[in-house]
């Protein structure tokens, strides 16, 4: 299983890394995407919104499914991923390399597990 | 296939409105259309091909097997037809005063009174123009019914996890908070949760019975309790209504209101997709607020209630799908309170016949009877042989037949949902079973040769991802065109 | 009595003893006693095909069908090409299932494709769907596509108060606020709008009006810009083949009831609720849609796509819970408006407008009857009335004809289609004039 070492990880499957000055990119995970299928859609929030840390911030299209992505920390949406709306599928080829939202002014966060953990996590899951 | 567009020609016609002698009377010029209307220009001979070629490419009933569980794709009895085309029904105006449509009242009227007394309801309305519509309506009038009573803070609609999306749809669209409650292992409501989840803030508890897997929820009478115990009513979704006409009625299990679906249960054609029609029906608690217009004797005669007080309101323009209610009620007529016992019995005697064949080849096993439909679960066989539901059920399409209903319900993996109805001869059924146990044996031995299916089709595996990452979804007309 | 179901006697019990049963009972035994229906069903015994069949047109004849019609108001008789009714009742088309399994629905998928691509034309529009309940429900559904962040829509009450009354009830279920302004002298005047405009995320307004007025439609949608206000407009399709549509005057939605195009009166139903928009905002189009691709050996083949908006996959959290469509109505649309075509769909309505102009110089001529608006009009038109209205249509009808509606204030909403003669609009003004004094 893909995890790379260098990201946290969320129950729901998303990773996130933290940059400086309280900014983190997010995206979902190599097990998310391939449980999903074809990825068709996203349908991203506005730069500017604001979440809290669980809120549901995006949804991901396949042709078959619909999937909650879930923001794990509190903040602003500073910017978000624009080659996604003509090649979705990027999330599917490079999921680690494909951030969907990048946050700003991060306040709070949920419970984030690290690679070792996620991994268990996930093959648990895949059962 | 060529487009119609593309079959077109400058100056073809075929057909023209009759002319009048009454003077010109043109448009403002600021409101003229500026753009040109690019319509099909076409021969009546080139038009009627084109269709009949599209014809070839298109499956119904009158094709062959049509098993889709959760449909109840019956046989549609062309005496409706017949019915439907009458000029005493199709040239009335909707708005030509309840005098001069006495007969199309009586229709709306009796095919009402014969609702109710099949479902065990106590008042009808044919209004709503679907199922979805239906359910949509009837939730409306629980919540109406709850704040009437000072119960406004009910926002909650329980559904069951094996449910019809369209029941947590509509709760959600009346405004309702959805809230799943999980099925046993055996397939039926897990009454512990559902004592668990009904309480102050329950508005209903949506069901369907037979349930989407074909099993009788026993409990029923106990699901009752729980809910109007807690304060909320039980919905009944008609779906599965084609499983116990004249065996048992919702009314008599303690659903408050019901909706059915006329092309489902009550015969009239599903039309590619639609129309349907889902009249809704209620015991008098909720009568008041079913949606208006309402048909009501006057007299030796009907009149239309075009208001009265609770009423949600309309949901449509007008009545209701007129037509498609006048097929369903002949069908009744047809058939009487006998013969749409007859009707449920075979439905549900063709399905066991069925499932007793194929049960072998399921992960998912009935310790009794299932009723007019069953779910086959093929986890076992994809984990063995990489062949998945979709993959048989395409294969089936090479056999003759519509595949089942695929991949749901979605608590059981890898499904197909069998429902044969009471239309179809034993050979036909011995047919359709000896395609599924040649594809399960295939699928054991040589499991490559199904992953293409179907392979006599003229069109395979259309590509989905494609047309839902770069929809397209009108003709774009190119240089050569207009 | 009628039957379709094919086991016989021996049939049933062979099959019964397959699936080890005893009899019938034995497939309910798991049904608890306390619900199960003993004594049948209350309900008539059934009848043979050739006695339904003359019962329902006893019921049929109880009805009146009317030689002369002028009542519009939401559902209109014209011409249906006797090609449209033959081919749209072809069984493959008539019989099917939603074409889910899109390998063996070619054919029907390409019919609403083509039907989808005809709405945009008509509507000046970029993504069409595959079609809603009627114009009534499509209206509820493009002002749901509009509702971003605001909590207010706005409406004149110029629309047809059918429609107005079916928003009522969806916008409360959406949690959203109505807000109908009144018309000026029947018509939107665009400058109203700026009044209403806090909170307001949707303006629904119809083209021609329920009036049968022609609105300034552009600068209407222009005047709902500038307040950051979506605009949906409702549309009666034939009009649209003289008048300027939706896309081009700005408009964002595009809905309509397409009755008229191609499907009998029917006593109100079946409908066909069309919906487009521009490119935009396809994803957020409810209900079935049919989109172009290519299937695995290459040929262009069609499916229903962008279903993960619809309730089979989205659930609660679908963008609406509409299901089942009006896809046979649509077909049948798709038909009528080949048969007929740019030309005839034009002359159609040229024809409609002729006649209700007629009409109207031929009924104000009469004391009493005055035209009640001034303004450009398709083929409806409002007049004042010198008697009781109700009662001076009900006279009407003695004679075959099934005259305006009547509409609150004594007043009389009459509709002209290319259904009605130069003769029976002249015997009609004769009638008035003798009845109303």
């Amino acid at each position: 299983m893909n995890v790379p070492k260098n990201l946290m990880y969320t129950k729901t499957h998303e990773w996130i890394e933290f940059k400086e000055d309280n900014v983190a990119l997010i995206g979902i995970t190599d097990f998310a995407q391939s449980e999903l299928g074809d990825i068709v859609f996203v349908n991203l929030p506005n730069e500017g919104e604001e979440f809290a840390a669980g809120d549901i911030v995006a949804d991901i299209e396949s042709v078959k499914a619909a999937s909650d992505m879930f923001i794990p920390v509190t903040g602003t949406i500073s910017a978000v991923n624009g080659a996604l709306a003509d090649q979705p599928e990027l999330i599917n080829q490079k999921p680690y390399d494909t951030w969907i939202i990048e946050v700003s002014g991060i306040e709070d966060k949920v419970e984030l597990m690290t690679p070792e953990e996620y991994d268990k996590f996930a093959r648990a899951e895949a059962k | 296939m060529k487009l119609i567009f593309e079959k077109s020609r400058e100056g073809r016609r075929c057909s023209a409105p009759p002319p009048t002698r009454a003077p010109h009377a043109p448009v403002p010029r600021e409101y003229v259309r500026g753009d040109a209307l690019r319509l099909p220009e076409v021969a009546e001979v080139d038009l009627v091909r084109h269709y009949t070629e599209l014809s070839r490419f298109a499956y119904g009933v009158d094709s062959g097997f049509y098993p889709l569980g959760s449909c109840t794709m019956k046989y549609n009895p062309k005496m409706n037809e017949l019915a439907a085309a009458l000029p005493g029904f199709r040239d009335i105006h909707p708005l030509q005063g309840t005098h001069t449509a006495q007969g199309a009242l009586e229709v709306m009227g009796n095919l009402s009174d014969a609702l109710c007394e099949i479902t065990g309801m106590d008042a009808f309305s044919l209004q709503p123009a679907a199922g979805a519509q239906g359910e949509w309506t009837a939730l409306r009038m629980i919540r109406s019914y709850h704040e009437k009573r000072g119960q406004g803070r009910r926002d909650c609609v329980l559904v069951p996890d094996s449910a019809h999306g369209t029941n947590p749809a509509s709760a959600a669209m009346a405004g309702f908070r959805v809230v799943s409650v999980p099925s046993g292992l055996d397939g039926t409501l897990d009454i512990a949760a559902l004592e668990n989840l009904a309480g102050e803030d329950t508005a209903a508890l949506m069901l369907t019975n037979p349930n989407t897997l074909g099993m009788f929820e026993k409990d029923i009478l106990k699901i009752s309790d729980i809910v109007h115990r807690a304060g909320g009513l039980l919905y009944y979704d008609g779906a599965n209504l084609n499983a116990v006409m004249g065996v048992c009625r919702p009314g008599d299990m303690g659903f408050d209101a019901v909706h059915v679906n006329l092309h489902k249960t009550f015969s009239t054609p599903h039309g590619g997709g639609g129309p349907g029609s889902g009249p809704v029906g209620c015991k008098k608690s909720l009568e008041a607020f079913l949606p208006v217009p309402r048909v009501a004797r006057e007299g030796d005669g009907y009149a239309l209630l075009e208001e009265s007080p609770g009423s949600i309101g309309p949901v449509l323009r007008f009545y209701g799908n007129f037509l498609v209610c006048l097929r369903a009620y002949a069908y009744i007529l047809a058939l009487g309170g006998d013969g749409l016992k007859n009707v449920s019995e075979n439905a549900v005697l063709n399905a066991n016949y069925m499932l007793r064949s194929l049960e072998a080849y399921s992960d998912l096993k009935y310790g009794e009877p299932c009723m007019h439909e069953f779910v086959l679960s093929l986890k076992g066989l994809k984990e063995r042989t990489g062949v998945s539901a979709l993959d048989a059920a395409k294969a089936l399409i090479d056999a003759g037949m519509h595949p089942p209903t695929m991949y749901f319900p979605l608590i059981v993996p890898e499904a197909l949902m069998v429902e044969p109805t009471e239309t179809e001869s034993v050979e036909t059924l011995d047919e359709a079973i000896a395609a599924f146990i040649r594809i399960f044996e295939e699928a054991e031995k040589n499991p490559d040769s199904l992953h293409g299916a179907p392979a006599s089709a003229a069109f395979r595996r259309p590509d989905e991802v494609l047309a839902a990452r770069r929809p397209v979804v009108r003709y774009m007309f190119g240089k050569t065109d207009f | 009595m009628a039957c379709w179901v094919p086991n016989t006697g021996p049939d049933a019990a062979r099959m019964l003893r397959a699936a080890g049963e005893e009899n019938t009972e034995g497939l309910f035994r798991e049904l608890p006693e306390e619900i199960r229906l003993r004594g049948g069903l209350k309900l008539a015994e059934g009848r043979t095909e050739a006695e339904v069949l003359s019962e329902i047109n006893r019921l049929s004849q109880k009805n009146t069908r009317f030689a002369s019609v002028f009542r519009g108001a939401g559902a209109y008789r014209h011409f249906i090409p006797p090609v449209v009714e033959s081919v749209a009742a072809r069984p493959e088309f008539l019989t099917a299932y939603t074409p889910y399994q899109a390998e063996i629905s070619q054919g029907l998928l390409q019919a609403i494709f083509e039907y989808q691509t005809m709405i945009c034309e008509l509507t000046g529009m970029d993504a069409s769907n595959a079609s809603v309940y009627d114009g009534a429900t499509a209206a509820c559904e493009g002002v749901f596509m509009c509702a971003r962040g605001g909590k207010k829509v706005l409406v004149p009450d110029c629309v047809n108060p059918r429609t107005l009354s079916v928003m009522r009830g969806y916008m409360e279920s959406y949690g959203l606020k109505l807000c109908v302004f009144p018309h000026t002298e029947g018509r939107i005047a665009p400058e109203s709008l700026a009044a209403h405009r806090e909170d307001a995320c949707a303006l629904y307004f119809e083209q021609p009006n329920y009036f049968g007025q022609i609105e300034d439609a552009q600068t209407v949608c222009a005047a709902a810009r500038e307040g950051n206000i979506q605009t949906v407009m409702g549309v009666n399709p034939i009009a649209m083949a003289l008048l300027m549509p939706p896309g081009q005057a700005g408009a964002d939605v595009a809905v309509g009831e397409g009755q008229p195009l191609g499907l009998p009166l029917a006593f109100g139903g079946p409908g066909l609720g069309f919906m487009a928009c521009r490119e935009k905002m396809m994803r957020s189009l409810p209900g079935r849609i049919v989109g172009q691709t290519t299937d695995m050996d290459g040929k262009t083949a069609y499916v229903l796509t962008l279903q993960a908006r619809e309730q089979h996959i989205k659930r609660e959290r679908a963008s609406s819970n509409i299901c089942s469509n009006e896809a046979h109505c649509a077909l049948t649309a798709a038909v009528y408006l080949s048969a007929m075509g740019g030309e005839g769909l034009a002359e159609t309505a040229r024809n409609c407008m002729a006649n209700a102009h007629y009409l109207a110089e031929k009924i104000t001529r009469i004391k009493g009857f005055g035209l009640q608006y001034g303004g450009p009009y398709f083929h409806e038109f409002v007049t004042a009335c010198p008697a009781d209205a109700a009662g001076l249509m009900r006279s009407l009808e003695e004679h075959g004809i099934l005259g305006g509606l009547p509409i609150p204030g004594n007043r009389i909403l009459w509709c002209a289609t290319e259904m009605n003669m130069v003769e029976e609009m002249d015997e009609l003004a004769r009638l008035l004039g003798k009845e109303a004094q």
